[in-house]
């Protein structure tokens, strides 16, 4: 018999509070489900569907579904994983990830989250799309060929630093694109600031302090020391 | 005027309401061609709304230009029923004659000539629109005629009106479509309902449930859409009693009002049944709406028509107005005290995920059309998080007469758990395109018989997403327990080449996936690619497996309805008519998807070399020892 | 690792760099004394290491850089004719890398920028000599063109890296880099 509030999670019981989501409650419990659109600060977004899990057979979002008693959640295992790959993949051919020449390298969500998944190829054939680089910014650099298009930047200047720099626009895979509000698009015509909780937030190496590229030495990075499946509670800064 | 005295005269009607984007950004497009930065500037400054969020939401529909676009906007229709009336070769002759390539603006800014997706009229094709309004019937002589009067910049608004005539090609009616409703005729009936059956029929609810539509007569009316067991024409085939129960049902905060949107988007390629019903229906539409807001204690209304029926948007207003002039819609309909609802229409403006319910409310309220994480749902969170149903055209029309006639009448139509009536949209290889009404459970062989199709290869039914059926299939009946399909019925004779229609359906989805999650932004690209190198012959078995490797994929991990059928056709025909495939693969081995020998054009070009070394031998491995 | 028999078949192994920097190359000889062993087991055919000019009938083929040429495509195609499996070594090989930068630009404007605009190159314009290879319109990655069996990711793979793949390969099993390993940078 289950306890009234605790769901299986590959085979162990997952307490939970009513309200939360199923990656919500195994993060409390240090269990890590891939995932890169989902930040524990904000509400879920649902767009990367590498989070996705097996519930009771069928196919679902762990950050956007309530946990429910009983249920039987299904995470690590090959079917899921393999998914997971290649999603991770569809992001390395619709960007441009060069990680020896990326700032972000080592302490990117998205290339830890590929080691931990055994990624070793993007598999596909490359887009090689041609994306902004935007350097306007005194502070900032903005690289787009490495968005994953998460919208946790829009999330965090509207919520956190009431400005609302940023909108997810355009549509489908070329036209999709983070817009910036200035009628030059360029982000140093807007009020953002390396203050701004949004200039810290992003996942992977698109919004980056000028200046401070490659501080860290190899070896040393985040993901350098454990790999992301082995830093539940903790959250890109 | 200048351009923002344009922008503010659109601004103002709208109150300055962010929530009314779409139509500030439509209707101020019409009058100055395009959406410059500093327009976008000036109407985000207008409605208080950040400009990021103004500019992402004009870059998400086709049908806004951020960038200069011609004096004349031409959109030939790209649905396969168009493609198999020659629109490809009528297109590239009107690119000749107009020194154009496609999906280019002219040097001099006059024309621009590409494809859109399916416009709707493929029982008239090859259509088209120009400055987007539809026309239909083209050929080559209509081809030469409009180039010339877009050379000597002839206002559209004097070309022929014969282009722009629309059929309605009503083949076959049952009930919908028997054309003998009487305006009023359906509420007045509801009402009367209530009035003889009292409270005692309606489960007993307390009367302050039923405001402000009068008394029990809301409750009536759900229990006759119960006892017609209707379900939804759209293509999930949800129940309709329990939709609009639920909307009926879910708590209302201050200032909160129950909301019904009709869903006129018909975006499915093959689908034109709902421009029918609105060309020459509308009464019974409306009057469907406002049972449905009698019904859910609505007070509000929308019908989303898709752009691409822009044209419909006059006739239409014109039909409202008759009704609120009528005591239909309005305060006090019927003369019934509080009972107060209204119906706006919204158009779209090219973007088929805005047919999905929850992208279609995100439209509404003037955002990019990116479907919802649900739960919640649309009946309790929906229009600005208000109870909303949104409901097909047809369910709509079905539900008018089911008001009219009972519930009982209606569900003695059709099968047991498929009442009532189905509207095909009927195209392709046959001999009499155009509209068909028939009682479901009608065998899809009846429906060929009965429009003209012979030789009969394959049926795709309820469009791209729905699902294509082989001849060993074609005694299976429409129905939502054996072939549900919210309408379109595509049909291909045997001179046809099932690959050629799964490729342009490829193509359709990565066009119009609206790119949010990842599995259909990058998916529907990838399955096109694939498609598309099948049909280059560079495509080997290894890609028929990724074909069904993605198609696993999207199905289960997409966000929305679009990713996860978008690989259904390509699934069927690969299971169905596989030799179409084989026989375009190249070799039992893997073969690159670009030509190796292209790739070195430039090169060739720019040093002038034409030796053999500046070659590939074509697909043959061995030249490596020469 | 234990000594083999003497009677047992060398795995035989082809290398070589395509557009590439021989950094991966560079890392490969970075398993130091560890290549005396391996070389019990191994032998090799067409390779930097070696001057054999063409690829013999091998076991396996170890490939770093991507596609940037005519040449590149041959060498790659002769590669995959005559390996019966394909290792993609390095961040170049599996996904363009550095030279894939130009992937952005069009190939006139950089054949013109280089040899013409750029002073003091080259004079004659743009060379068009027969012996030359052909630059192809985009940088490709290898698994675009042929299949690859393997894939070792780095710029360049670490040597343990690189000794973790053989051995894995040698063993019968199927390769898997744990953490560390696995990098892209
Ligand atoms: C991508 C997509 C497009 C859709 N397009 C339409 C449409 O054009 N018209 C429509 O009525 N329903 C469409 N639907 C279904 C709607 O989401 C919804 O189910 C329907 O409008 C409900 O109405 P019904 O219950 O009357 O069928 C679409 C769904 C998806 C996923
Ligand atoms: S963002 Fe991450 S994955 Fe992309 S290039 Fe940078 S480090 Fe690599
Ligand atoms: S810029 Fe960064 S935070 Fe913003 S959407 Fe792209 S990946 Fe996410
Ligand atoms: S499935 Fe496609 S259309 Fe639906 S949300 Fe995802 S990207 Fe958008
Ligand atoms: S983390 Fe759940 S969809 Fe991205």
């Amino acid at each position: 018999m289950n306890e009234t509030n605790t769901f299986l999670l590959d085979g162990e019981e997952i307490p939970f509070t009513p309200g939360q989501s199923i990656i919500q409650a195994a993060t409390e419990h240090g269990i890590y489900i891939p995932h890169l659109c989902w930040h524990p600060e904000f509400k879920a977004h649902g767009s990367c569907k590498i989070c996705t899990v097996k519930v009771n057979g069928r196919f679902g979002s762990s950050c956007t579904m309530a946990a429910q008693a009983g249920m039987n959640v299904e995470n690590r295992t090959s079917e899921l994983d393999d998914k997971r790959r290649t999603l991770l993949q569809m992001y390395f051919v619709e960007g441009n990830h060069f990680c020896p020449s990326c700032e972000k390298s080592g302490n990117c969500s998205l290339q830890a989250t590929a080691y931990e998944l055994k990624m070793v190829s993007p598999h596909f054939d490359m887009f090689y799309p041609d994306r902004a680089v935007d350097a306007s910014h005194p502070d900032i650099l903005l690289d787009f060929n490495r968005c994953i298009m998460c919208s946790l930047c829009v999330t965090a200047s509207r919520e956190v630093d009431g400005k609302n720099v940023f909108s997810m626009g355009g549509r489908g895979l070329l036209g999709r694109r983070i817009h910036i509000s200035s009628e030059s698009g360029k982000l140093a015509d807007t009020d953002f600031a390396l203050t701004d909780r949004a200039a810290s937030i992003c996942p992977v190496g698109v919004i980056l302090p000028k200046r401070k590229g490659f501080a860290v030495p190899i070896g040393e990075r985040k993901y350098d020391k454990l790999p992301i499946n082995l830093q539940v509670s903790e959250e890109t800064p | 005027m200048s351009d923002n005295r344009i922008i503010d005269a659109v601004l103002e009607r709208h109150g300055r309401d962010g929530t009314r984007l779409v139509q500030i950004l439509r209707e101020i497009q019409e009058q100055l061609n395009w959406l410059s930065p500093a327009t976008l500037t000036h109407i985000a400054e207008g409605i208080g709304w950040p400009r990021a969020q103004v500019s992402g939401t004009a870059a998400f529909y086709s049908f806004f230009h951020t960038r200069p676009r011609g004096r004349y906007c031409v959109l030939w229709s790209d649905n396969i029923t168009d493609r198999m009336l020659g629109n490809t070769d009528l297109m590239d002759a009107m690119c000749k004659k107009l020194w154009l390539e496609p999906g280019r603006v002219s040097e001099d800014g006059l024309v621009s000539v590409n494809t859109t997706s399916c416009t709707g009229m493929c029982d008239q094709g090859p259509a088209l629109l120009v400055n987007y309004r539809a026309v239909t019937g083209m050929t080559l002589q209509r081809v030469d005629e409009m180039a010339e009067l877009i050379r000597t910049e002839t206002p559209v608004a004097d070309w022929p009106a014969e282009w722009f005539a629309v059929q309605d090609n009503v083949r076959r009616a049952e009930i919908l479509l028997a054309g003998n409703f009487a305006p009023g005729s359906a509420l007045r009936a509801a009402h009367e309902r209530a009035e003889v059956d009292g409270l005692s029929a309606s489960n007993n609810r307390s009367f302050r449930e039923s405001l402000p539509h009068g008394i029990a007569g809301p409750m009536a009316m759900l229990d006759e859409i119960q006892r017609s067991k209707l379900r939804g024409r759209g293509g999930a085939g949800f129940s309709t009693r329990f939709k609009w129960e639920a909307c009926r049902n879910a708590p209302l905060r201050a200032d909160q009002e129950r909301i019904v949107v009709c869903n006129a988007d018909e975006g499915e390629p093959g689908t034109f049944k709902d421009r029918v019903l609105l060309t020459s229906y509308a009464d019974l539409v409306f009057e469907g709406m406002t049972v449905a807001a009698y019904a859910v204690g609505a007070t509000r209304g929308f019908l989303y028509l898709r752009g691409e029926y822009r044209y419909l948007l006059e006739p239409l207003e014109a039909v409202l107005a008759r009704r609120r002039a009528a005591g239909l819609l309005g305060k006090s309909i019927l003369d019934i005290p509080g009972a107060r609802f209204d119906i706006e229409i919204h158009l779209g403006a090219g973007a088929y995920v805005c047919g999905e319910e929850s992208a279609l409310i995100e439209s509404l309220e003037g955002k990019p059309g990116r479907p919802r994480v649900r739960p919640p749902f649309p009946v309790t969170n929906g229009y600005l998080d208000q109870p909303t149903i949104v409901n097909n055209v047809e369910t709509f029309a079905s539900a008018a007469l089911v008001a009219l006639h009972g519930g009982d009448w209606f569900a003695a139509i059709g099968t047991k758990q498929s009442t009532g009536t189905k509207i095909l949209s009927v195209s392709g290889d046959v001999a009499r395109p155009g509209i068909y009404e028939y009682a479901y459970g009608v065998t899809v062989r009846q429906v060929l018989a009965d429009c003209g199709a012979t030789d009969t290869l394959a049926v795709q039914i309820s469009g791209p997403s729905g699902m294509c059926l082989a001849e060993d299939e074609f005694d299976r009946k429409i129905a939502f327990e054996d072939v549900p399909t919210a309408g379109a019925f595509m049909v291909f004779n045997t001179r046809r080449d099932m690959f050629e229609v799964a490729r342009n359906f490829s193509h359709f989805f990565a066009h119009e996936s609206c790119g949010f999650c990842t599995p259909c932004r990058v998916g529907t690209t990838l399955v096109r690619n694939i498609m598309d190198k099948i049909a280059n012959k560079h495509g080997s078995p290894y890609d028929i497996n990724e074909l069904f490797k993605l198609h696993r994929l999207m199905q289960g991990a997409s966000h929305c309805g679009l990713g996860n059928t978008a690989c259904n056709p390509v699934f069927d025909t690969l299971n169905k008519f596989r030799p179409a495939y084989e026989h375009r693969l190249l070799s039992l081995d893997y073969e690159p998807a670009f030509d190796l020998d292209a790739a070195l054009s430039e090169a060739r070009q720019m040093t002038g070399r034409d030796d053999a070394g500046a070659h590939f031998a074509a697909h043959s491995p061995d030249e490596a020892k020469a | 690792m234990n000594a083999p028999a003497p009677a047992v078949k060398k795995l035989r192994v082809a290398t070589t760099s395509l557009a590439g920097c021989f950094g991966c190359h560079m890392s490969f000889l970075d398993i130091d004394e560890r290549i005396i062993p391996l070389l019990d087991l191994i032998e090799f055919d067409r390779s930097p290491l070696t001057d054999i000019k063409h690829c013999g009938p091998c076991d396996l083929g170890i490939i770093e850089g991507g596609l940037c040429n005519a040449e590149n495509v041959h060498v790659l195609r002769e590669f995959r004719k005559n390996c019966k499996f394909l290792v993609a070594m390095g961040a170049c090989a599996i996904n363009g890398g550095l030279p894939a930068q130009r992937n952005h630009l069009d190939l006139r404007d950089v054949l013109e920028e280089v040899y013409q605009t750029e002073a003091g190159l080259s004079h004659g314009g743009i060379p068009n000599d027969p012996e030359l290879p052909l630059p192809l319109n985009q940088v490709h990655p290898i698994h675009e063109v042929v299949k690859i069996d393997y894939f070792l990711p780095g710029c360049p793979p670490p040597a343990d890296a690189i000794w973790k793949l053989l051995t894995d390969l040698l063993a019968g099993r199927t390769p898997s880099l744990g953490h560390g390993l696995m990098h892209y940078d």
